[in-house]
């Protein structure tokens, strides 16, 4: 029972030391909006719409940095990671490299697939 | 002899790894919750990088701007990525109402709280309820899981049938492997936020029964509140990887 009171006053604790008010919250908000904002903007508008933008590898890296951004400000705002020490910081984030290695390996693997295996019957488009 | 010097060995250890306090300053249950979105996050990484992997490995894939064209209610087709767009918004908008109760909670506002986590509940079936209506308009058109409209189909049928989807070549398998993936993924975390909704249900009650007052602490709060950012996270990941790319 006193454990559970010594973490209740850690977590007391913690809410002093930082955090965000109102207006941060907001803030966080519209940078997320303005980001979906944009990804719409260049989706419907340049692609689809007025043709300005073809899809294509440089389009999906902007795409996937926007969402990397999004993910970043979620994570480290909306989740209070941010906020947290630096100890449990790495600890959460750490583990990500191991997908990074399973990105290059799927992605890889996918490729060659494609070159190699590929015995699905194509129809073309009229 | 003197007592003031103390010896190397006897002195007390206060650094945050020497027991005693949480070195992370964080309560245990929060600690867990955290290292299970981590491993949730790896479950989803695996889904959509199998995704990616697919998309590498067909010479030609669904043109998400041809899927994805319906406003239920408003236009049946020729409006990419609006009614997702909404969607979008509408989970965007839930998760700043989850903060806002997690905020009211810190200040241990019972009634601000209580008015969050609602809207937060509102916003999560909204999203539910999109979800759904997305579902059935694919299902309606022929996509399910094992099933595409070209099943069954051959030659110029199947072709025809294939076609209004695809850009550029137009290949059964990896329409197949898109409706598979696609009722998969999305499925997978419509079950989460349902899995949500059903957590924060439980909390605005515990709320409502003054539980956390007479705790002195909203942390539960905060804890559902982890989980519903996750699955805002993993919505933006879904959204770029099946609608945009």
């Amino acid at each position: 029972m006193s454990h559970h009171n010594e973490n209740i006053a850690a977590a007391h604790g913690h809410e002093d030391h930082a955090g965000m008010d109102k207006k941060g919250i907001w803030r966080v908000f519209f940078i997320l909006l303005a980001l979906t904002g944009l990804e719409f903007l260049i989706a419907l508008g340049f692609v689809h719409h007025w043709g300005i933008i073809e899809k294509g590898a440089v389009l999906n890296t902007v795409y996937i940095i926007l969402t990397l951004i999004k993910a970043f400000y979620i994570v480290a705002y909306f989740m209070h990671l941010k906020f947290e020490k630096s100890g449990f910081i790495v600890c959460c984030s750490i583990a990500f490299i191991f997908i990074i290695y399973f990105i290059i390996l799927l992605l890889i693997e996918g490729e060659y697939l494609l070159h190699h295996f590929q015995s699905h019957p194509l129809f073309p488009h009229s | 002899m003197s007592t003031t010097t103390v010896s190397q060995l006897d002195k007390v250890k206060d650094g945050p790894w020497n027991g005693g306090k949480s070195p992370w300053n964080l309560e245990y249950g929060k600690i867990m919750m955290w290292f299970f979105l981590v491993s949730d996050a790896f479950t989803f990484s695996a889904f959509l990088l199998y995704y990616g992997a697919q998309k590498f490995a067909q010479p030609t894939w669904i043109d998400a701007d041809k899927i994805f064209q319906s406003i239920p209610g408003i236009a049946e087709s020729g409006q990419p990525l609006v009614f997702v767009g909404i969607m979008t918004f509408i989970l965007i908008m839930s998760s700043v109402t989850m903060v806002l109760a997690v905020d009211a909670g810190h200040r241990n506002k019972k009634d601000e709280v209580v008015k969050w986590m609602l809207w937060t509940i509102l916003g999560g079936l909204c999203f539910v309820g999109c979800q759904a209506i997305e579902w059935t308009h694919l299902h309606h058109q022929g996509f399910w899981f094992g099933r595409n409209p070209g099943t069954g189909l051959e030659g110029d049928a199947l072709v025809e049938a294939l076609a209004p989807y695809f850009t550029k070549d137009i290949s059964y398998t990896a329409a197949l492997q898109f409706a598979n993936l696609f009722f998969t993924i999305t499925g997978f975390h419509g079950f989460h936020v349902s899995i949500g909704i059903l957590l924060n249900i439980i909390v605005l009650s515990m709320t409502l029964n003054n539980t956390f007052e007479r705790r002195g602490t909203y942390l539960m709060v905060e804890k559902v509140g982890l989980y519903w950012h996750f699955v805002d996270l993993v919505w933006v990941f879904v959204f770029t990887f099946f609608y945009l790319i």
